[in-house]
């Protein structure tokens, strides 16, 4: 499990943009952020090297910020990689909540961040099946080396 | 009629009207016996500056039949203020008050331009709103062939006015900007209907309004006053001068003071606007605080009328909105507010053009320990703010959720409503 940061977002000009600077002033490295918006809010949602410090820099520019724990699961990044992790989850009766991919650059394996209704079960059957759950520190060995 | 027989008349009915309440008023016997003053001594329309002042709270306390001043037998009809929250305050008619209201409908129909050979389009609702069946005992008295639909269906009403060929409408004024606006969508050229005329109320507008509206339809868009305390429409109207609303004074006493001191101003002067009934039998309201700012409008009117006139009402002096004919006071969205978990009891009711129609927005902050990854939860809250206000305002506001401490804090005395209006081109 890794802990991804939640942000609330205004529709409004700016707002994005004041996000992202309060992160490049901390410091922060990002791995990932998608933004899933409604007609009337979003939220971003954002994998990162340091969720605590990101989560404790957007409050204090007065974001609504949470923490929320999701699974980041290694794919083989081939035809079909996405279907089998899927159809471990359906066949586990485990409900999906949302997800989203990214590639790691220079690796042959895609990472696929999950939340599910149960994340437990979610990730026993995803061992059983010899799919591999990442912690934070595989994902972020390699930034942690490299930025700052 | 002279100014000195209106004033003399004014006078008697004046005289008649405090002997009739302080016999039958529990509330005004107390009040003018608190202030030493036996109508009987009331000898001059100046003598009634010494009369205690009435408040919507008198009504309030009174509720429901308090302030009636005749028996129950003798009431045929009640309507409500469009008052909110249960705090609705009853007024009641006899049958010679609902004789007097649609007299003076009729006068305000004529005051547009209105015949018997007239179609009247009754768009306000009927029911305890004094708008519909005020505007149509009015329409009927006068002769007109009344058209009793009331709001809603905005598309039937569009075909009505085709069909019927309806000359004068009736409605708030941002309901014709959405009709004229329908009728568009629908294909059907407003202009080149019969419509003559527009008799409007029940909400604030603008000059600028008017302009869009009479361009619009291709009529003259005339401003209508009253308040359920009073009578409901009917207390004045404006001519086809369309300059300032001649005051029914043979039935009304109308004065302008200053809200703080309570003193009269001159004419001219803007302030307060205090009515007293003459006429009425079932609810007179003496020096009755209506909480709108106006002033009287000096000089004649080129329409012949002796009555002075008012001008459209420019304000509140409280903080009150009047949301598509509802009043909304911000402090009951806060009351709204303060009962649900999850959002804080800081609020901004944003005021904006959205097309024709006046838009109410009411940004709510979330708190801090929401759970901002569940858009669901989040939409559920932002649905349940919507669905509390709408409960206990009876008015359906746009809410949306803002960033926790996004809105401004103030020291003082909070800005609670923005009215982003007139930077979008209105008055």
């Amino acid at each position: 499990m890794v802990e991804q940061v939640s942000v609330f977002l205004e529709n409004e000009p700016g707002h994005l943009a004041e996000l992202t600077r309060a992160l490049a002033a901390a410091g922060i490295n990002m791995r990932a952020l998608v933004v899933a918006d409604t007609a009337e809010f979003g939220v971003v949602r954002i994998i990162c090297d340091r969720p605590r410090a990101a989560k404790e820099a957007l409050e204090a520019s007065g974001f609504g910020v949470t923490l929320t724990r999701v699974l980041a699961v290694q794919m083989p990044d081939r035809p079909g990689g996405l279907a089998q992790v899927v159809g471990v989850l359906s066949d586990a009766g485990v409900n999906i909540e949302y997800m989203y991919a990214f590639v790691e650059p220079g690796a042959d394996a895609a990472v696929d961040i999950v939340r599910v209704d149960d994340p437990k079960r979610a990730a026993e059957a995803l061992e059983d099946a010899g799919v591999r759950c990442l912690r934070a520190e595989d994902l972020y060995a390699t930034e942690d080396a490299g930025s700052s | 009629m002279s100014r000195a027989q209106l004033e003399e008349l004014q006078l008697r009915r004046l005289r008649t009207v405090l002997a009739r309440v302080h016999g039958n008023v529990e509330t005004y016997r107390r009040k003018f016996d608190e202030a030493g003053l036996a109508p009987a001594s009331v000898s001059s329309l100046e003598d009634l500056e010494a009369v205690p002042f009435t408040v919507k709270d008198d009504l309030r306390a009174a509720y429901p039949y308090g302030m009636f001043a005749a028996p129950l037998h003798d009431i045929v009809r009640v309507h409500s203020s469009s008052g909110t929250t249960g705090q609705i305050t009853v007024v009641g008619y006899t049958a010679n008050d609902i004789s007097n209201w649609a007299d003076l409908m009729a006068r305000t129909i004529a005051c547009a331009g209105g015949t018997a050979d007239d179609v009247v389009q009754v768009t306000y609702g009927y029911g305890l709103f004094t708008g519909g069946l005020g505007v149509h005992y009015g329409s009927e008295r006068l002769g007109a062939v009344t058209v009793p639909i009331s709001g809603g269906m905005t598309k039937r009403q569009v075909q009505v006015m085709r069909d019927f060929g309806t000359t004068i409408l009736a409605c708030t004024p941002s309901y014709a900007l959405l009709l004229a606006e329908t009728a568009g969508e629908m294909g059907v050229d407003v202009r080149s209907l019969p419509l003559r005329a527009g008799i409007f109320g029940a909400e604030p507008w603008s000059e600028n309004m008017r302009r869009q509206i009479e361009r619009a339809l291709d009529v003259k868009a005339i401003d209508i006053y009253g308040l359920s305390e009073v009578l409901g429409p009917g207390v004045a109207s404006e001519c086809l001068e369309q300059d300032g609303l001649h005051v029914n004074e043979d039935h009304f006493l109308i004065e302008i003071v200053d809200p703080e001191t309570l003193e009269p101003v001159p004419d001219g002067e803007r302030g307060e606007v205090v009515f007293t009934t003459l006429t009425k039998e079932g609810i007179p309201v003496i020096r009755y605080r209506t909480r709108d700012i106006s002033r009287i409008v000096p000089g004649e009117c080129p329409c012949g009328r002796t009555f002075r006139r008012m001008e459209r009402v420019t304000g509140r002096t409280d903080d009150m909105l009047i949301v598509r004919g509802v009043n909304v006071f911000p402090s009951q969205i806060e009351q709204v507010l303060a009962g649900i978990p999850g959002v804080a009891p800081h609020y901004q009711v944003i005021l904006s053009k959205r097309g024709a129609m006046d838009h109410v927005e009411v940004h709510v902050e979330v708190v801090p320990d929401t759970d901002f990854d569940e858009i669901r939860e989040l939409e559920t809250l932002r649905r349940k703010v919507a669905s509390e206000i709408q409960a206990a305002l009876a008015v359906n506001l746009d809410v949306k959720l803002v960033e926790p401490k996004s809105i401004e804090r103030s020291q003082g005395k909070a800005k609670r409503v923005v009215d982003a209006r007139s930077e979008q081109g209105g008055v």
